[in-house]
């Protein structure tokens, strides 16, 4: 018995009709057109009743773990609840304008979007922001092209990046798409860049350097001040990237630490919906003097009136079409509004709090690589085990609870990567560290078991191999 | 050919000389290193090739990895077996998973690169790393 | 508060089994003489329906909900039926995160498999991925697909392609060694010069990025383009800002260009004031391996049950870091499921007949707007759902006033973007439009003297 739904080509009939939508041809006249540009007909292309779609996408739906059903601990996403009020909100469709409206016409929506710069000016101490990019990856290319921008105006032609080896993926390859050259420099064995380590790879070629904080093994990066200190004496500039900032949000300003540069994620931090890969939003702040780089558009405020400028000469150019992702800003104007200051602080300490119970859960059956304080996250190792990252993270499943990020970052062995947010219970903290514990009595006592898990959930163990050797990316009829 | 006559790069690339034409592969190593192997991207037939450039890839599902000429010349072979079932490398890295064919331009460039004997003892000084 | 499940006797008694007294404790490695800086320039935590009210304030700020529209120029009005809105709402798909363990994220990675599949339907090419940001992103990429492909340095890009995609190719080739050269557009016509095209072609050139229908509305002759560029060893980009065209004009695929890339925003999402849209990237099977962005495979359990992948995975970030094909990792999924269901919802039927409707009210416009001497349609042939209207003796600002007073949004002033045509406007139709809206604005444009 299969137990996916069927797909929707497999469902359709000839004749099944799933909307009604008004807009009657008043007229049928294609004369201003070429019959030759036009198109014959969409053939294969499936039919439905609003019956069937419904109860396909409800159904398909049902195989999706998320946040709203349970534990989703993934390390360096900040998997937190996403407030139902927000997306009330971001529903509105007052707030729904056409973006090339007139300014006068959207004031509450240039309101909204100069209302989250100014908050994230507050948390992060940067002089200013830009809410274009649409994604955490894509904060850090524009991050990057600002720095570039920076070095271009003063004349001088830095081409090196350095990144510590516990970077996430996407800090080298924004660097490389900005036109840099990137260089790995190691952590030290507290998991942490040492002062000494920086020192040795700064030349007169460096531009900046990229440094998340806290890092991807949960740690803060306590040299960070330092470290600042002589990249700025190198004419350097220090990136950070912030997609932990669920860790300090409240408790420290990173723009305090010497930072330049920094992005944000939108929907890490500030609670706006994954979505199942999407869409993010990735504001970029930067220190004063790199305020005129910013891409367009930027807005102003001047008293009460709100303006948006389409044209920089300055600044690195347009990086988005229109505003950004401007329903996701709704979103964290809404969450940060409900937190407020009473609550700002909390985020960080419940997160930072719940991390820390469950390293202290797991510190006796799992090894820790890094015995440096952790903050938001904790990582764990599969060292002194006979079973294998993998296989934990698919016997996991079969207790309703989304795995913990695995092999990542890449300086761990079959590294566990747990980041349970705030706003998860005590109670749900001690069922996970106990299911933990219960796996790998399983895996102690008959390895076998978790080698062919998970077993209850809609799908076993997909082949992955398969996937990638018979490539099948669509549905083809006759299949 | 006879693996005992191959010889070997630090990369796990192996070389079979008959005559002047080598024929080229990846080790056993390696390919378990790689883990399953789901595509091959082969050399062009008349490519030039040097000694120590990359000359094609090889996909699995965790990593690609370039593949460099072990020797100089020119590809006069192709194996486009790999196109339908890349998994022979796993299986056969050092008869089936052959890669592609090169009239050697230097043939003395193998005296260059590792016989049986010293690939053995490489890999035993990676292992224990 | 109702964020936080951890009560405080929780927190006593889980930082008594840590060891630590106080939770300041928990940040003993940050520089102590600046944590826990003031929040007095924090405003004070509101109430669930205080937020309602402040943010219904904000919304009532904009008057944009009291004009009658007819602005396009990359982000179109359509109607999403109310199934799209319900079920993508649903937290099992707004709540999940990239699907990196397939086995408890089938709903999403069907959802999408389907959506890739629509997406070459529509396309007529090959393969589809799973979303970009949106279509200006979606051209850079596009470009950049082609470069890597062809491994060269050089490509054109139409004159009259959407100014913003524009502006982004530059942005994102800026720092990289790479060249953008323009070919102009007929002034005749609207469409691409394509004597133009083909003398700026040459051998280092890895490709031309054009949009049809373009940004002055006009459909340009895909197929000849894509032969001009195939002579010449070159790819044809086709950027499409206006999705919905797909189910009117002939495909890319038919065509025979390359890559399709652009903006989808048209299949089931709001103007939501430019964000989030929805990205798309298709081409033909030999690109497969150098396309950005999350695709999804079909492959089979450990039983032989049919199931859903991330596949490819090598050329992404995660793998490949600096050699990856693009930084992309978070995408627009939820957009691309949204689009997924309305299109699915309104089917072949309702795709024919909505894609339809857009170009016949535009037509009307343009046949009744011809007949007024102070205006002229600039491009009258083989527009699909935009037109560009020169309006004689009076100026462009005074226009605009003028209607904006009667309560309409005229349209795009190309002088934004295009000083030789500081007289003209882009104005947009699509099925949102009544008879009695465009009567309307005949009759205000009429009026205007």
């Amino acid at each position: 018995m299969n137990r996916l739904p069927e797909l929707i080509f497999d469902i359709s009939r000839e004749g099944k009709v799933g909307y009604a939508i008004s807009g009657t041809e008043f007229s049928d006249d294609l004369s201003a057109i070429d019959p030759d540009r036009r198109r014959d007909g969409l053939e294969d292309f499936p039919q439905l009743s609003e019956v069937e779609i419904v109860r396909h996408y409800t159904n398909l739906s049902q195989l999706n773990h998320s946040v709203d059903s349970g534990f989703y601990p993934l390390g360096s996403c900040t998997m937190k609840y996403n407030p139902k009020i927000n997306e009330k909100i971001a529903g509105f469709e007052a707030l729904s304008a056409h973006p090339y409206s007139p300014h006068e016409l959207v004031q509450g929506n240039l309101e909204i979007i100069k209302t989250l710069e100014e908050w994230l000016v507050k948390i992060t101490g940067m002089a200013g922001f830009t809410l274009t990019p649409a994604a955490g990856a894509h904060g850090e290319f524009t991050g990057m092209q600002v720095i570039r921008k920076h070095f271009d105006v003063i004349g001088q032609n830095r081409k090196i990046v350095l990144i510590p080896d516990s970077a996430h993926g996407t800090n080298p390859a924004s660097a490389h798409f900005a036109g840099f050259e990137t260089k790995e420099i190691p952590s030290n064995p507290d998991g942490i860049l040492s002062l000494e380590t920086v020192k040795e790879h700064l030349t007169p070629e460096v531009a900046a350097l990229m440094m998340t904080n806290p890092n991807t093994l949960g740690v803060f990066e306590k040299n960070i001040i330092q470290i600042a200190s002589v990249l700025h004496q190198n004419g350097s500039l220090l990136y950070m990237d912030g997609a932990n900032m669920n860790a300090f949000m409240g408790i420290v300003k990173p723009g305090d630490l010497g930072v330049d540069v920094l992005h944000l994620n939108l929907h890490k931090t500030f609670s706006t919906p994954h979505g199942g890969g999407g869409p993010g939003s990735g504001p970029v702040g930067v220190a004063a003097h790199l305020v005129d780089y910013l891409p367009v558009p930027t807005v102003s405020r001047d008293k009460d009136r709100y303006y948006a400028q389409y044209f920089n000469k300055e600044g690195i150019g347009r990086v988005k079409n229109f505003y950004g992702n401007f329903l996701v800003m709704v979103r964290a104007l809404v969450y940060l509004c409900a937190l407020g200051k009473e609550n700002l602080r909390k985020v960080a300490e419940d997160a930072v709090l719940n991390a820390n119970y469950i390293r202290k859960g797991l510190e006796d059956v799992l090894d820790l690589p890094y015995k440096s304080r952790s903050l938001h996250e904790v990582v764990f190792s599969d060292k002194n085990l006979d079973v294998k990252t993998l296989d934990i993270a698919k016997r996991l499943l079969d207790f309703g609870i989304h795995p913990f990020t695995i092999y990542f970052p890449l300086i761990v062995h079959g590294a566990m990567m747990i980041e349970p947010t705030e706003t998860e219970s005590k109670e749900t903290l001690d069922h996970f560290i106990a299911t933990m514990k219960q796996v790998l009595k399983e895996a102690e006592a008959n390895p076998g078991t978790l080698e062919n898990a998970p077993y209850s959930t809609p799908v076993l163990r997909l082949d992955e191999v398969l996937a990638a050797r018979k490539l099948q990316v669509r549905w083809q009829k006759g299949e | 050919m006879n693996i005992a006559d191959f010889r070997f790069t630090k990369e796990h690339e192996w070389v079979g000389a008959e005559g002047d034409v080598a024929g080229i592969g990846i080790s056993d190593y390696a390919q378990k290193e790689l883990g399953d192997v789901v595509y091959v991207e082969l050399p062009a037939l008349g490519d030039r090739v040097s000694q120590g450039s990359a000359c094609a890839n090889i996909e699995s599902v965790k990593a690609v990895s370039d593949i460099y000429a072990p020797v100089s010349g020119e590809v006069i072979e192709i194996n486009e077996a790999l196109e339908g079932k890349p998994e022979l490398i796993n299986q056969s890295p050092y008869h089936d998973g052959w890669i592609c064919k090169i009239k050697m331009d230097n043939p003395a460039e193998l005296d260059k690169l590792m016989d049986k004997a010293a690939y053995d003892e490489y890999l035993k000084g990676i292992l224990e790393d | 508060m109702r964020y936080f499940p951890l009560t405080d006797a929780d927190r006593e008694e889980m930082r008594k089994v840590i060891g630590i007294k106080d939770s300041r404790e928990l940040f003993a490695d940050l520089p102590q003489d600046k944590i826990y800086y003031s929040l007095a320039d924090i405003p004070p935590a509101l109430a669930e329906d205080e937020l309602l009210g402040k943010f219904s304030a904000l919304a009532r700020a904009n008057a944009y909900p009291d004009y009658l529209s007819f602005l396009g120029g990359g982000a179109y009005r359509h109607f999403i039926p109310e199934v799209v809105n319900q079920l993508s709402s649903r937290g099992e798909f707004v709540t999940p995160y990239t699907p990196y363990q397939p086995e408890v994220s089938q709903g999403s990675l069907q959802a999408m498999f389907e959506y890739q599949t629509m997406m070459t339907m529509l396309t007529g090419l090959d393969v589809s991925n799973a979303s970009l940001y949106d279509g200006g992103t979606a051209a850079a990429e596009g470009a950049l697909l082609v470069l890597r492909k062809a491994k060269k340095d050089r490509i054109l890009v139409a004159g009259n392609l959407h100014p913003e995609y524009i502006e982004i190719i530059r942005t994102y080739i800026h720092n990289l060694d790479l060249h953008l050269e323009t070919v102009d557009f007929s002034r005749e016509t609207g469409a691409v010069n394509l004597d133009d095209l083909s003398g700026k072609l040459d051998d280092q050139t890895a490709g031309f990025i054009f949009q049809s229908p373009n940004f002055f509305g006009v459909v340009e002759e895909g197929q000849k383009i894509a032969d001009i560029l195939h002579g010449k060893k070159a790819y044809a980009v086709q950027v499409i800002a206006e999705a919905m065209s797909l189910a009117f004009l002939r495909s890319p695929g038919q065509n025979n260009v390359d890559v399709a890339v652009g903006e989808a925003q048209s299949f089931g999402l709001p103007l939501g004031f430019g964000g989030p849209y929805l990205g798309f990237m298709a081409a033909k099977e030999e690109f497969i391996r150098q396309m950005p962005g999350r695709i999804v495979g079909q492959t089979l359990d450990r039983e032989g049950k049919r199931g859903y992948v991330l596949t490819l995975s090598t050329r992404e970030q995660h793998i490949k870091r600096e050699k990856a094909t693009s930084n992309i990792c978070s995408n627009e999924a939820w957009c691309a499921l949204r689009a997924a269901m309305y299109l699915a919802t309104l089917g072949r039927k309702g795709l024919l007949e909505v894609s339809r409707i857009n170009h016949l009210n535009t037509a009307y416009f343009a046949r009744e707007i011809g007949k007024n001497q102070k205006f002229a349609v600039r491009f009258p042939k083989n527009f699909y759902n935009e037109v560009v209207v020169q309006v004689k003796n009076v100026k462009i600002e005074d226009v605009l006033q003028k209607m904006q007073d009667k309560k309409i949004l005229v349209g795009i002033p190309l002088k934004w973007f295009f000083p030789e045509y500081p007289d003209a406007l882009l104005v947009n139709f699509t099925e949102s439009h009544t008879k009695a809206d465009i009567d309307r604005l005949l009759k205000a444009l009429g009026e205007l003297s």
